[in-house]
């Protein structure tokens, strides 16, 4: 029975596995164009940014998640398929859009971060805006940020369980289904060691890029 | 002639006037200081040399060449910004070091980032970056700093940071080097050593500006020095004329504070 718990779980992983790489995979650039259209000098698009940015940060994940999901089914209009790739596909796409504005402001405040200093240095010496993005404030950029997004990035694995709401069968639901058909509780309690596990990994790799940015200050 | 000639520059940020009608000139080889309060449009003079600030009005020109013209709607197209910006070398009040490059690659990224843009580069790559390398040794070296060029700036203290700064705004060989506030960042006991460093520059006559607070190294070091306050100048000329023997009442309160301590 461990046995065959452990494989339906892992097969449950993987569903997770999927929704978190392609929601990091989408959200990550989406966050950055959100990032600068937030810090546009062109006031209505700051706006619109910055409203929307408050909608999704103001509103559960997991009413947004229902929303896209059942949304446009209620106007007639059927995007998602029926099936788990379906399920899973309209997830990402929730998960997509509210990550990339999280991710947007960790961004803003990881650019604005960077003293003007830098860049004004970097200016006097004669070099252009793109030597000076990619050779100096890039790097300081990224440093600021990494605390920030492995909070997020760790709390992304964990969301990741909501699309049991749509029943997606990711790690949560496959270990909830062993209590509604055999009975079983351990196999729900069973699924916490998968995300110590997976977080522990993402834990270690965070801490490695941290070291590797620790040469500066 | 004058290696640059300031005329009528005019600033303002919204309805604060900064700069009115500001026009000095500076001979090749001599060094200038401009001193007054805080807020008297002495490191916004030098931001607009250094284009970091676009002034509103009046020129700018170095060795006969006008550099900046606000009569002329000039688009300022980047590639011609940049080298226009190259006659100026700044030195900033906060060092403004890139800290995750060592002493020695802060010298040296701006002139092998140039570098690339020369026909030659692909084929001489490595004797093109190992004369720059060199380069960038000598003038840290020539700053007192040969054991510290694999140093980070976090490792650094003050004083030899802001020599990093100064050996940086030398590598491109500018016409005018620029000090904004250079020791006023500094713990006292460090400004000596940054201060020494300048006043070797002037002894080989480079050409400088100078924007400070210490007045004792001004009238020592300058050729000239200009008095601004409020945002015009309100007297200029040799040291021993304008902090020994001022003639405006403006520059007598400013210097009395001063030397009042």
């Amino acid at each position: 029975m461990f046995w065959t718990v452990t494989q339906t779980l892992l097969s449950g992983l993987l569903t997770t596995f999927e929704i978190f790489a392609f929601t990091l995979l989408f959200a990550l650039p989406l966050g950055l164009v959100i990032a600068f259209g937030s810090m546009s000098k062109f006031k209505p698009l700051k706006w619109l940014i910055h409203t929307i940015v408050w909608i999704i940060r103001g509103t559960p994940l997991m009413l947004q998640l229902l929303i896209i999901f059942y949304g446009p089914g209620m106007i007639g209009w059927h995007v998602w398929s029926g099936n788990e790739t379906g399920r899973i596909t309209a997830t990402v796409v929730a998960f997509t859009i509210n990550y990339a504005c999280y991710f947007s402001v960790i961004f803003r405040g990881g650019i604005e971060g960077v003293p003007a200093g830098q860049r004004e240095a970097g200016e006097v010496l004669g070099m252009t805006k793109g030597q000076i993005f990619r050779k100096i404030t890039l790097v300081q950029m990224i440093k600021r940020i990494v605390p920030p997004m492995s909070n997020e990035i760790i709390t992304l694995v964990k969301d990741t369980s909501l699309a049991r709401t749509i029943a997606a069968y990711e790690l949560t639901f496959t270990g909830y289904s062993f209590m509604k058909s055999a009975g079983l509780v351990w196999p729900l309690f069973y699924t916490g060691i998968f995300y110590l596990l997976f977080v522990g990994i993402l834990t270690l790799i965070f801490n490695y890029v941290e070291r590797r940015l620790s040469y500066f200050k | 002639m004058a290696i640059l000639e300031v005329n009528n520059i005019e600033k303002h940020f919204g309805s604060t006037s900064v700069l009115k009608d500001v026009s000095f000139s500076l001979e090749e080889g001599s060094a200038l200081a401009i001193i007054g309060s805080s807020g008297s449009g002495k490191t916004t003079l030098l931001r607009c040399l250094n284009f970091l600030e676009t002034p509103n009005g009046g020129t700018i020109k170095v060795k006969g060449e006008t550099l900046f013209d606000a009569s002329l709607k000039q688009k300022r197209k980047e590639s011609e910004l940049r080298t226009k910006r190259l006659h100026f070398g700044m030195v900033f009040q906060s060092f403004n070091l890139f800290p995750q490059y060592t002493a020695l690659e802060n010298v040296t990224l701006a002139e092998k980032l140039l570098a690339k843009e020369r026909p030659d580069f692909k084929t001489a790559k490595k004797e093109i970056y190992d004369k720059i390398n060199r380069h960038g040794e000598e003038l840290l070296a020539q700053m007192g700093l040969a054991e510290r060029m694999d140093h980070y700036p976090h490792q650094l203290s003050g004083g030899q940071q802001q020599r990093v700064a100064i050996a940086r705004a030398l590598a491109l060989e500018p016409d005018i080097l620029c000090f904004d506030e250079p020791t006023s960042a500094l713990d006292p006991e460090l400004t000596g050593e940054v201060l020494k460093v300048i006043r070797g520059l002037a002894d080989r006559h480079t050409t400088m500006i100078i924007v400070t607070h210490e007045m004792a190294f001004a009238r020592d070091v300058a050729d000239h020095i200009i008095f601004m306050d409020d945002g015009v100048i309100v007297e200029q000329g040799a040291p021993r004329d304008v902090i020994d023997n001022p003639k405006e009442e403006r520059t007598k309160q400013f210097l009395s504070r001063y030397t009042q301590g």
